[in-house]
Parts: C-alpha cells; structure tokens; sequence
C-alpha cells in the first residue's frame, strides 16, 4: 500500500536516530489484525463521502445508543456531503436542554447545526450502570486512540467468535479475536439488514462495519484530507527548493573543490 | 571613548547610523560574515545550525499553542481537541511542534554524536561542551512538562512515573514530591506548574544557546580532521561557503520532517494519549516518548536493591579504577597486589549478587538494604547524564577526531549501538530477559566513559596525521581523482 511504502521510505531515512517503538504486550492470544484497504490511507488518501454518510447513519441507528461523540458538532456534519437544510433537518431529531432564559428556567428545545452530538447518557456512572458497569467509550477519537486505527475498530466490530476451548466468560463478557485481551464487555453490536442503505449497498453487518470505521476515522481526522494535500504542496517545496539550493551551492563551491 | 572605535563604516546611510550606535551589523559581519570556518566540514556540521531552526520553530509554534490551550485538568485534554478541529490551521501547529519536538532530539542526539565522534569537546572547547550538555538537559525537562500537558493517558501517567522517582531521596523524597506535585497527586497544581515552566524554559534554552554559539566563536569550529586551523589556508568564510551548505542541509531536513508532520503525525507518539487521562485507570504498559527510552531503561536496570556485601566490591573496583586506570603514569594494571584487589572485590560483589537473586541461601548481610532500587535506577540515570558532562575529563588522548584513531572509534561506534540497544530495552515491558539486557548495556555505558576513554586516553596510538586541514583536503581531492583516474581506465 502508499501509505505503508511511504512509511518505510521515511521511517529509513530516521532508522538511525530512532530508537525502538513502544511496543504492547496484551494479555489473551494476539491475532494480526486485517490489513484493509481504506481510501483515506497513503498520501494521497481522500475519504469517501457516500461511506461517510452510510456510517453516520450506521452510528446514529445503532452505536450511538451507548457511544457518545463529545468532540463533533453537527454543523461538522457538512464535511460528509450534507446540506445546510439537512443538518437542521438531522440536528432537529434531537431535543437538548438549554438555558436559563430570561426567567431564570432551564428548557428543551430542538438541536440546531450549533449544537454538540447529543450524548446517550448524563455522565459517566449512568453509562455504566446501563452496560453492566463497562464504560463504552467516546467515540471521537477512538480510532486514533487504539494501536492499528481503522483497523483495530473494524476488528473488534468484526472479531466477534466463541470462545477457544478453556477460556470461560463470565456475564456481560465476550470473545473477540482483536480486542486486546480478547475480552470485550460490548455484545456484537451489529447483525445483517440491521440498518437500511439506500443506494443500493449490501446491508451485511462486513459492510455495516466498514462504513462505520470509515465514520469513526473521519471523525477521529476531520482535517486530514487538507492536510494531506498541503502536504504534497509542501514537500514538492521543498524538491524543488532542495534541488535550486544544491545548485547553487555546488556553484559556490566551485573554486574551492 | 567607547568600544566602537575601530570600525569600518557601512556604504548604506540607515545601517551606518545604527551601526555607529550599536555595532550589530559589525558583529554580524564578523561572526557570520568573514568569520573564518574550517573548510572541510561534512554534513555532521550542519545539525548546530538545524538544532537551532527547531528551537525557533518550537517557540513560534508553542506561543501559538498557549494562545488557544487551557492548563487545567478539567479542560486541558478538550482546549486541545479544540485546537485541532477549530481553530484555523491549529492542527498544523500542534503537528509541527508535537513532531518538532522529536526532530529536536534527533537533530541534538546526532549534533552530540558529531561532538564525541571528531572531539570537539576536548581542550579548548569544554565549557562549549558543557554548556551544550545543559542544553540537552534542559531540553529533557522542557520536553517531559510538554508531554504532560495534552492531559492525556500517557501525559498523566508518565508524570506520576516520573515525579514519584524522586520520592527514592532518602528522608526528604516524599517532601519533595508532594512540594513538586502542589498537592497529594499529580493534579491541576501540577498541570498548572508544568504549563508555566514549560513555557519559560525554552527561553533560558534560548540563552544557554547564546552563551553556546558564544563559547564557540572564541575558540572557532572544530572539524572532521580534528587538527586545529594553522592559517587562512585551512579556512573560508563562512558566508556564502557555510551559510548555503547549512541552508541545503536544513530544507532537506525539514522535508523528512514534512512527511512526519503532513502524512504520519502521530507515528511517533503514543495512541493512549488520545484518551483523557483517567487517575483511576492505569494503562498496561506506561513507556515515555521514544528520545527518553534509553534512559528509562538505564533507569530500570537497576531492578535490585543494593546490599553492603555489593557495595564492598563496588567499592574495591572503584578503588581500582580511580587509583590505577585514572592515574596517568600507572599502568602496572595486573600487578599482584592489583590483581588481588580486583580479584577480592569482584569475588565479593558476585557473592553480594548471588545473595540478592538467592534469599533462600541466607548470606550474611546480603539481606540488608543499603541503596534500594529504586534510588540505584534514579542515581544511575543521572549518573548516565552526568557522564556526559565530565566526557573531557575521560578522553584526555591528545588526538581529537576518530579518523586517526581506530580503537576510539570502534569503543565509540559499539557505544552508540549500546545506546540503541538500550532504547530497544526501554520499550521493551520489564520482564524476562529485558532487565538483564538493560543491565549489562548500562555496565557498558557507564564503562565507556570510566574505564575504556581513560584507558585509550593512555595507550591508544593514534594513525599518523595530516600536516593541516589543507593537506588534509588536498589528500583527500587526490584519493579522489586517482580513484576517478582507475574507474576510467
Ligand atoms: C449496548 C451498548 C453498545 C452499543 C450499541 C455499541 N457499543 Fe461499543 N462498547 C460498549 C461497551 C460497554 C464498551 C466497552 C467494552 C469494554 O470495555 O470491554 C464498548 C466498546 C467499544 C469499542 C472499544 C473497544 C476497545 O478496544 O476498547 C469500540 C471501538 C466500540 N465499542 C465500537 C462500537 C461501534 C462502532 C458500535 C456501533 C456499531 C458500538 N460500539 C455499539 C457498548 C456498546
Ligand atoms: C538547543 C540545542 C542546541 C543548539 C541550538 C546548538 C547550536 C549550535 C550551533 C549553531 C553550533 C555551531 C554549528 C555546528 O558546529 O554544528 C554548535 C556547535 C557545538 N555544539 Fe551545539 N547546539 C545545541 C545543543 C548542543 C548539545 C546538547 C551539545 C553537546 C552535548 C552541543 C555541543 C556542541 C559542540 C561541542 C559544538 C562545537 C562543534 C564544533 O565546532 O565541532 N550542542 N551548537
């Protein structure tokens, strides 16, 4: 892949001066996580707005029931493909508290663009009274947060297996291949023809987490297509400038070599 | 009369009067200017220059930074978030100086390798040298109360790490602990103390630097033959010569750095700190940022405590170094009376070691604690540090640059690998192997400096040298064309 190519070049170029990775060591059996193909990856990776949009509606259907996402706002939502008229339309599903007004009261009222993702519960303890006392967590910057990124989610959303011989679950625990330690206090969270496409997508729960992760990354990455492209523009630059710059020292040099 | 009085006057009417009034553009030209250069510096002299672009960049960046970051605990983690979704380019800013700060260490670590590996620490240039290696130190300390700041996993825990080493100061460690902290734990005081130091530091850098390049224009530039400059043949001035190499040199730096900034900014940190730090949740594994790792790992070399039957023989053996290997007219090094000394005190500090690991054997004394571990990690890593600064007073072979001398350089290249090894070591989870891995890398580190530079210092002969860095480019220019001369034929 670009990215990984990329990423040697570079990372060869410092092979000296770099010292070691940190490096994880989970308990439970690792298993490589798959090597996906995302659009967003290597240099010249853009994301893709119709599985942006897929995932959006795969998050708000379903994960957001227990995962909140503090860091988005909807107005962010425009970044995905969506209208002005569509965000209002989106945010107006929501009702939010607001206040005091002028007689000193709090109030709901319909979520505008300006507003923050409504979260699922109040605070913390309520989410973990609703999950059995797992803490299921924001999702904001989940795919920057874990080691493998998109993907880890994709992973762990996919992993989902009975448990290999001898290893016991206890209540509200499951087996997933990819999460780290294998033991995961989430259910498998998605099931084929769970949320409806209408572009004609396959509704599988592969696909479902596909999209979903392609969410999350952008979500985790909201400037990276701009500054992917800034930096094509800069290290281009820099070539050049490298390039003129070498020229004109070898001319300097010249009468003492 | 000032001091102003032997100065050329300048054509251009504006400098001539600020020049008249204070003689910057006087200065300028005689220290960057016509200021006599080596002429046959590599590309290992261009990471002073580099080093400084970093320390400009992360001050413009940081004060940018500050603008829009919140120091407190509650809305730290958030303030930074905002930066990196809100504010205009705010990403582009904490990029460049969350990857500056990696490419600061590297352009410093090699700048260093530069230093040890032509001898430019040695006579006249110590104090150069010394005041790098507070650089350097500053630099540590700036870098650690950066990290913390973010307020995530790896920022909160690393703190606690860090500061509670201090706590293995006999009697007074809890104290200065708590007095670091502002309170119980590492808290809001403590953000709200690293924000302020962090911000001020890089300032006093700032001026070490100046007193650094100050140092270094008394003396003049060492260079890759070591040999000191006889006559103007063996310099040139270092603009336009040096101003272009360094400015070719710095963009192709800065473009290594671009890719981390632009395509993989996050390759160098830690994923964890893009969770809030949570005091009630301990992450698995707590590792500091990659240019710290080989010090962690000298710092947890140390895994026993010290017990008196240990410290007799580490005694013995400094003895033995300080009176034989450090004494310039010795060398009666397996004399019987040494060899005795040697042989006691490595008897004893085995049965010290083989007392530690084996309880169950019950030697004498070897259960009691002088030093505990912890302490031994935290005098080791500062010892390690310290090494750094007394390095002229270990190398004392008349002969600076590697080039003419192969044991120095062999000593000095296996060091670097221990370095590296040892960073290896320090991302590595304490267990298994890795501990005593760390340990013996660390008994070389600190051997290099104590045993192996005194000893080369006395007998290592060095190659012949050349008669001046001019007949040392001009040898070079005709390996060169004799080289050219048989590929053509
Ligand atoms: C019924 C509530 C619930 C739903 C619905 C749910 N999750 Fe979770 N999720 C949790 C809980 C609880 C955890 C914490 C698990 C743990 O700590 O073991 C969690 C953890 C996670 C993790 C973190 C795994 C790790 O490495 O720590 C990810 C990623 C995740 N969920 C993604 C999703 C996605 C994507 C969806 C929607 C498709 C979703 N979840 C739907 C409850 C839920
Ligand atoms: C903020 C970090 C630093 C900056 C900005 C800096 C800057 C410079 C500059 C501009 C030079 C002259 C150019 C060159 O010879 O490369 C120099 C020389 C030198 N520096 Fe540094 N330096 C830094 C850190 C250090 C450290 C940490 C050390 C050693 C531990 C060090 C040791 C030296 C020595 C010995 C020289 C003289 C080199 C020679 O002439 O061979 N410097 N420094």
């Amino acid at each position: 892949m670009m990215m990984s190519h990329f990423k040697k070049v570079a990372l060869t170029a410092l092979a000296l001066c770099m010292i070691g990775a940190p490096v994880h060591a989970a308990e439970g059996h690792k298993y490589p996580l798959p090597d996906m193909d995302w659009s967003f990856e290597g240099p010249f990776g853009t994301y893709d707005k119709a599985a942006l949009q897929r995932g959006f509606l795969v998050y708000k259907q379903v994960c957001s029931a227990c995962h909140g996402m503090k860091k988005l706002y909807y107005r962010h939502l425009e970044a995905l493909g969506y209208s002005e008229a569509q965000i209002k339309t989106i945010a107006a599903e929501y009702t939010v508290m607001d206040g005091p007004n002028d007689e000193g009261e709090m109030f709901e009222r319909p979520a505008r663009p300006s507003d923050k993702f409504k979260l699922p519960y109040a605070n913390d303890k309520a989410a973990m009274y609703a999950n059995g006392g797992a803490l299921p967590p924001d999702m904001s910057l989940i795919v920057k947060a874990r080691e493998g990124g998109a993907d880890y989610v994709y992973g762990v959303l996919v992993g989902y297996t009975n448990p290999p011989e001898g290893v016991v679950l206890g209540n509200n625990q499951h087996y997933n291949k990819f999460k780290s330690g294998n033991i995961i206090a989430m259910a498998n969270p998605l099931n084929d023809g769970q949320v409806t496409y209408e572009d004609g997508t396959p509704q599988t729960a592969d696909q479902y987490a596909k999209d979903v992760t392609h969410f999350l990354a952008w979500a985790a990455e909201p400037e990276m297509e701009q500054r992917k492209q800034m930096g094509v523009k800069v290290l281009i630059f820099l070539a050049v400038f490298a390039m003129i710059m070498y020229a004109v020292k070898r001319k300097i040099w010249e009468d003492v070599h | 009369m000032g001091s102003n009085s032997d100065r050329k006057p300048f054509n251009n009417k504006t400098i001539e009067w600020i020049d008249q009034r204070l003689p910057i553009f006087t200065m300028l030209d005689k220290e960057y200017g016509k200021f006599p250069t080596p002429r046959n510096f590599n590309y290992f002299w261009n990471f002073g220059a580099i080093a400084m672009f970093m320390l400009v960049t992360m001050i413009v960046t940081g004060i940018t930074l500050a603008m829009h970051y919140t120091p407190h605990a509650n809305y730290a983690f958030d303030s930074v978030e905002r930066i990196m979704r809100d504010v205009n380019f705010g990403w582009l800013i904490r990029y460049i100086h969350m990857n500056g700060a990696s490419f600061f260490f590297i352009a410093v670590y090699i700048h260093i390798f530069r230093g040890m590996y032509y001898g430019s620490f040695k006579q006249p240039r110590e104090l150069l040298w010394i005041l790098g290696v507070t650089i350097f130190l500053l630099m540590m300390a700036t870098a650690f109360m950066g990290y913390v700041l973010p307020w995530g996993q790896m920022s909160f825990w690393g703190a606690t790490v860090i500061t509670n080493l201090f706590s293995a100061v006999p009697i007074v460690g809890p104290g200065i602990v708590e007095w670091m902290w502002g309170g119980f734990a590492v808290d809001n005081a403590t953000l709200n103390r690293f924000f302020s130091l962090h911000f001020v530091l890089p300032f006093v850098i700032a001026a070490v630097v100046f007193l650094h390049v100050w140092a270094l224009h008394v003396t003049g530039s060492n260079n890759p033959t070591g040999l000191d400059v006889k006559g103007p043949q063996d310099t040139l001035p270092f603009n336009p010569y040096y101003t272009i190499k360094d400015l070719f040199g710095l963009i192709v730096f800065v473009a290594v750095y671009a890719m981390f900034i632009f395509f993989m900014p996050n390759a160098l940190g830690h994923p964890d700190n893009y969770i809030p730090a949570n005091p009630l949740v301990t992450p698995p594994h707590i590792v500091p940022e990659w240019y710290f790792l080989t010090f962690y790992a000298i710092l947890r070399s140390i895994f026993f405590d010290f017990n008196p039957i240990m410290l007799a023989g580490f005694g013995g053996i400094g003895y033995y170094v300080a009176k034989v290997v450090w004494d310039k007219n010795r060398t009666d090094y397996f004399s019987t009376r040494n060899l005795i000394i040697l042989g006691v005190s490595g008897f004893l500090t085995l049965v010290g070691f083989v007392g530690a690991f084996f309880p169950q054997l019950h030697i004498p004394l070897t259960n009691m604690v002088i030093i505990e571990a912890k302490l031994g990690g935290v005098l080791a890593m500062f010892g390690a540090v310290g090494l750094l600064f007394v390095l002229p007073w270990c190398d004392t072979h008349p002969v600076r640059s590697a080039r003419y001398r192969p044991l120095y350089k062999a000593a000095l290249l296996f060091f670097v690998a221990i370095v590296l090894l040892l960073g290896y070591v320090g991302a590595m989870p304490a267990e298994g192997i890795w501990p005593w891995i760390g340990l013996a890398a660390t008994g070389y580190y600190m051997a290099f400096f104590l045993v192996i530079l005194p000893i080369l210092s006395k007998h290592e002969k060095a190659l012949p040298l050349p008669a001046s860095i001019a007949q040392a480019v001009l040898d070079e220019q005709a390996a060169k064309a004799a080289k050219l001369a048989k590929k053509g034929a």
